[in-house]
């Protein structure tokens, strides 16, 4: 049986398209200039490339969510992909974890003697699949998505493979997540089983007609949450996060939490709340019970970490309890709320990982709370931009954490889920503590404090690339808090509209 | 100046604000341009202050000098400033006493880091005691957290960091709180009036929509941030080791403002968005308020820290400010008000004066010191005063503002009042005998060599020793402003609730 080709529009993947053949281009300049050193060249190229799929993506925003006729959300490739706002919205979250995670990973090869095309053609691969992932109407779309996206973020947590840590990072992410996609395969079969369809718009339709309960059903749904569940490290399947996070190579953990998040929770959000929203009242207790343990999982056992990465990854897992939040009220103001709080933990995130990348100086292994002491008196600006992070994430006023934070429980509040919105702000106090340890020991616990094991002031250099990347991050976390409308209604209008 | 378009409120914001991000740019080295800015920001807010004092209209008891802007349309969020007669002293407290707070104490090391902070400090409190946006209301809240807790942990005594991690935890779990209560509150609201979301403090108060049991849970959702920072026994634990800890510029600003952040929010929004749950739960809040009286004033007497005994008194005093509000009399909420301001003045020099004992002996303890009259004369007779003031001595503005909570209590709570009362003396027991241990008898060792006031500190006690007389001689001024917005709110109470104020408790006009 001859297959037809379907009907292809190619500038609908303009987005896409870029950032695969820039990652098959630099494989070939790879091979090419292999013996020569091209200092930041891959980098730059690698910038480009995520600036240029900006670009498209700006272009195809206004097609597809202008008013004038004809503009809209659409399908493409034969109904697997759809080119809406809610996809648009991703790649732009996508693309600027890419530039941030290229700001900071060009010093930090060059420092770990590890500058290779290879690492920037993993990363573009992986934030495809995750762009894939976020705009799949196709549920076998979204598994292909995920396991671009992960099998290049494996690699990635090993690049460092003179370091055990990161070695053990790869192959704990390798097994746990190829565990999880197993899990979400598998969820993806009895979903097909149940309604006949793995399209996600033949599902909605067909769960709208008709009453579906049937354990198989039931059962699929549950196991995509299993699937999805991990990639976005909520509890309980968040065992692999503190120590892929601690282990993997800085900057590739801060583009981990960010973009894998971005992608997991793109497909929750999509799979969820848009095409089994007619069976929310079978989703929601159990979305609600996982951002509760998330919630307060993440909170306490991060209080508790002495390592600044190993208590970032518990706090990446609390966050996504607060996206889960807004995913449980099942409102298109909770959607909203989630889309802004993936967006600000973006650029708050990486910011984040960008001073760990710094302090942990070479060998990538300096991230104990204790080599923060005397940061504040070492480098008073790197010290007052790692705070607005810390203090961002905890939900402080005028930064974008607030209102992120801030979205998502109004978004409760309003769907009536008060012991929810409450149980968000009490993780929040809970929170609080730990980001307040790290500003103790940057700012009140000076090198003198911790003289007896003879702890010299940090000498510390802040690379160009790495400047950058702070100084875009600590600007967005402040204008995003203190005039937010631009980037709130960038949010709303890429809600998804039940299909 | 007086236009409507000249943005007075906003400038009383933004102008701190403005001078902590000058103050942070300028180099750490060259301290007289800090000094500088940090004068010019501080002293062009204080000198605004007091044009708004000016320009108050006295009879109105509505906002005044509103301004409204759009901020984030898409939540009905706006920047709406205003003033009224209870907002109106503690703004003019805000803006003179941070100067004092600034310059006065002796700040040891960076004070390029410590005016920025106090500046920043100063632009949240503003914004709390204008805000009339519960969402701006909420960040100004918050914001005000984080230069208090760097203030205690960069620049306070021994145990800061246990002391500002305290301070911070404690006071973001009541707003987690009220930050729920607020979202609840706006969302019924925008349900009940079919209208569309608004966090407007007017609309929602004079709308009414929520009343009944929710009504009393959000109260309590906002009672739980404002408990806390005020602090009524028994959440009030944070408040001794704060104070105790934070340098003596930061327990100055601790004890005139921020603990009136707590007040002002009962009077603000407490009272004013549920009248009828206010009404309801006053009895707790009464008994509260009276514990917290005696408490406070039963383990001051016990502290053998003189800043620990300042710390506990403020505990006792704003128990009466907490009796005033809730008992809901004319008289007691003037009382209230005034005294929010009265305790500002006087315990803030209080903790200027234990700051200048630490700076000459390096020790807070009553046992260490003593005979100190005799060598220095002129400091022992300002302690005095204000100490005096703080008792509540008649003919000192201490009086005034506790005489009036106590009649205007009387008359509504009677035996809540009779049970404050005996806080006035139990203030007279701890404060005279700590005065007798450390400044009677004779000088020994190193107290021989305590040095007088100097000139510097004279000019900087010379403001606060003169508001305390005047407002103590001839309060009339300051209840003339007040009364109005007071008399505004009790209406508003009888309007919205069941309760009936005596007509015997209503202040005649003179």
């Amino acid at each position: 049986m001859p297959i037809g080709l379907p009907e292809i529009v190619w500038s609908h993947l303009a987005p896409e398209l870029i950032l695969v053949g820039s990652a098959m281009v630099l494989l070939l300049a790879g091979t090419f200039f292999r013996d020569r050193h091209l200092g930041p060249g891959y980098a730059v190229f690698t910038l480009a490339a995520a600036a240029a799929a900006l670009v498209a993506t700006w272009a195809l925003w206004g097609e597809v969510t202008g008013s004038e006729p004809g503009s809209g959300p659409r399908l493409a490739v034969a109904q697997a992909l759809v080119i809406d706002g809610f996809g648009l919205f991703f790649t732009v979250v996508i693309c600027a974890a890419v530039a941030l995670a290229v700001l900071l990973s060009d010093s930090y090869l060059e420092r770990e003697r590890l500058d290779r095309p290879d690492y920037y053609v993993l990363m573009l691969l992986s934030a495809s699949g995750g762009i894939l992932m976020a705009k799949a109407n196709d549920l076998i779309v979204v598994f292909l998505g995920l396991e671009i996206l992960s099998i290049a973020l494996y690699v990635m947590a090993g690049y460092q493979r003179d370091r055990p840590r990161s070695l053990e990072a790869s192959a704990k992410y390798f097994l746990l997540g190829a565990f999880s996609s197993a899990f979400l395969l598998y969820g993806i079969a009895l979903v097909y089983g149940a309604t006949g369809s793995t399209n996600l718009g033949f599902i909605s339709a067909f769960l709208r007609e008709q009453t579906v309960t049937s354990g198989v059903f039931l059962g699929g749904m549950g196991l995509l949450l299993v699937g999805l569940g991990f990639k976005v490290a909520a509890v309980p399947f968040h065992m692999w996060t503190p120590d892929v996070y601690q282990g993997s190579p800085t900057p590739v953990t801060g583009f981990m939490a960010a973009a894998a998040k971005a992608a997991g929770f793109a497909a929750l959000l999509r799979i969820f709340f848009s095409t089994f929203n007619d069976n929310r009242l079978d989703w929601q207790p159990i979305i609600w019970a996982l951002a509760v343990l998330s919630l307060l999982v993440g909170s306490v056992l991060a209080v508790v970490q002495t390592d600044v990465k190993r208590m970032l990854a518990y706090s990446s897992i609390s966050h996504a309890g607060y996206v889960l939040v807004g995913l449980q009220a099942g409102t298109v103001e909770g959607v909203a709320g989630s889309l802004f709080y993936l967006l600000a933990y973006t650029f708050m995130v990486l910011g984040s990982f960008g001073i760990a990348t710094v302090v942990g100086r070479k060998g990538d292994d300096r991230h104990s709370l204790d080599d923060y002491k005397g940061l504040a008196v070492a480098r008073p600006g790197l010290a007052f931009t790692f705070t607005v992070f810390l203090l961002a994430q905890a939900g402080v006023p005028l930064t974008s954490g607030f209102l992120a934070k801030f979205g998502v429980i109004s978004a409760a509040v309003e769907s009536g889920s008060y012991a929810l919105a409450i149980i968000a702000m009490v993780a929040a106090v809970i929170a609080a503590f730990f980001y307040l340890r790290v500003i103790v020991a940057m700012y009140m616990s000076g090198p003198a404090a911790a003289g007896a094991d003879g702890l010299a002031l940090p000498r510390l250099t802040v690379p160009l690339g790495t400047g950058a990347a702070l100084g875009l991050a600590v600007v967005f976390t402040l204008a995003a808090g203190v005039l937010p409308e631009a980037f709130l209604d960038f949010a709303r209008h890429a809600t998804l509209l039940r299909l | 100046m007086s236009g409507p378009g000249f943005p007075l409120l906003t400038l009383l914001v933004v102008l701190p604000a403005l001078g902590a991000a000058v103050v942070a740019l300028v180099p750490r080295d060259s301290e007289g341009a800090v000094k500088g800015v940090t004068a010019v920001a501080s002293g062009v807010t204080a000198l605004l202050s007091l044009y708004l004092l000016g320009a108050f209209d006295t009879g109105a008891g509505g906002f005044q000098f509103v301004s409204d802007h759009e901020w984030i349309a898409s939540f009905g969020i706006s920047w709406k400033l205003g003033v009224d007669g209870i907002a109106l002293f503690l703004v003019v407290l805000t803006g003179i006493i941070f100067p004092i707070a600034i310059f006065g104490p002796h700040v040891h090391h960076d004070f390029k880091g410590y005016a920025a902070w106090m500046l920043v400090l100063q632009a949240g409190c503003m914004g709390v005691f204008l805000s009339l946006d519960l969402f701006l209301f909420f960040v100004f809240w918050e914001v005000v957290l984080v230069p208090m807790y760097f203030l205690i942990g960069g620049w306070g005594y021994e145990r800061r960091v246990y002391a500002a991690l305290k301070f911070f935890l404690y006071t973001m779990l009541g707003s987690a709180l009220m930050l729920v209560g607020i979202l609840t509150l706006v969302f019924l609201h925008a349900q009940a009036t079919d209208s569309a979301v608004t966090f407007d403090l007017i609309a929602l108060a004079e709308g009414q929509s929520v009343v009944g049991n929710t009504a009393r849970w959000l109260f309590l959702a906002f009672a739980a941030s404002f408990a806390i920072k005020v602090p009524i026994f028994p959440v009030h634990t944070w408040l001794p080791d704060a104070h105790t800890e934070a340098p003596t510029g930061g327990s100055v600003i601790l004890a005139a403002i921020l603990l009136k952040l707590g007040t002002y929010g009962f009077l603000r929004f407490g009272l004013y968005l549920f009248p009828q749950a206010a009404v309801d739960l006053a009895p707790w809040f009464l008994t509260l308020g009276v514990i917290g009286i005696l408490y406070g004033a039963i383990v001051a007497t016990m502290q053998k820290d003189l800043k620990r005994l300042v710390a506990y008194s403020s505990v006792a005093h704003l128990g009466f400010i907490v009796v005033g509000i809730f008992g809901f009399s004319t008289q007691g909420l003037q009382g209230g008000v005034l005294q929010m301001v009265n305790h500002g003045i006087s315990t803030g020099a209080l903790f200027l004066l234990v700051g200048m004992i630490y700076e000459r002996r390096h020790t807070r303890l009553i046992a260490e010191l003593g005979g100190l009259q005799k060598v220095a004369p002129v400091f022992a007779a300002v302690f005095m005063v204000v100490m005096l003031s703080s008792i509540g001595l008649p003919g000192l503005n201490g009086f005034v503002g506790e005489f009036l909570v106590l009649i205007g209590t009387f008359v509504t709570r009677r035996w809540w009042a009779v049970a404050a009362t005996v806080g006035v003396i139990l203030a007279a027991v701890y404060l005279l005998w700590a005065y007798k241990r450390v400044f009677h008898g004779e000088p020994t060792g190193e107290n021989a060599k305590f040095a007088e006031l100097t000139m510097r500190e004279r000019l900087v006690m010379a403001p606060l020793v003169l508001l305390i007389v005047v407002m103590g001689v001839y309060p009339k001024p300051v209840l003339d402003r007040i009364a109005p917005s007071v008399d505004n709110l009790i209406t508003h109470v009888e309007q919205h609730s069941d309760y009936r104020q005596p007509a015997v408790a209503v202040a005649r006009g003179d």
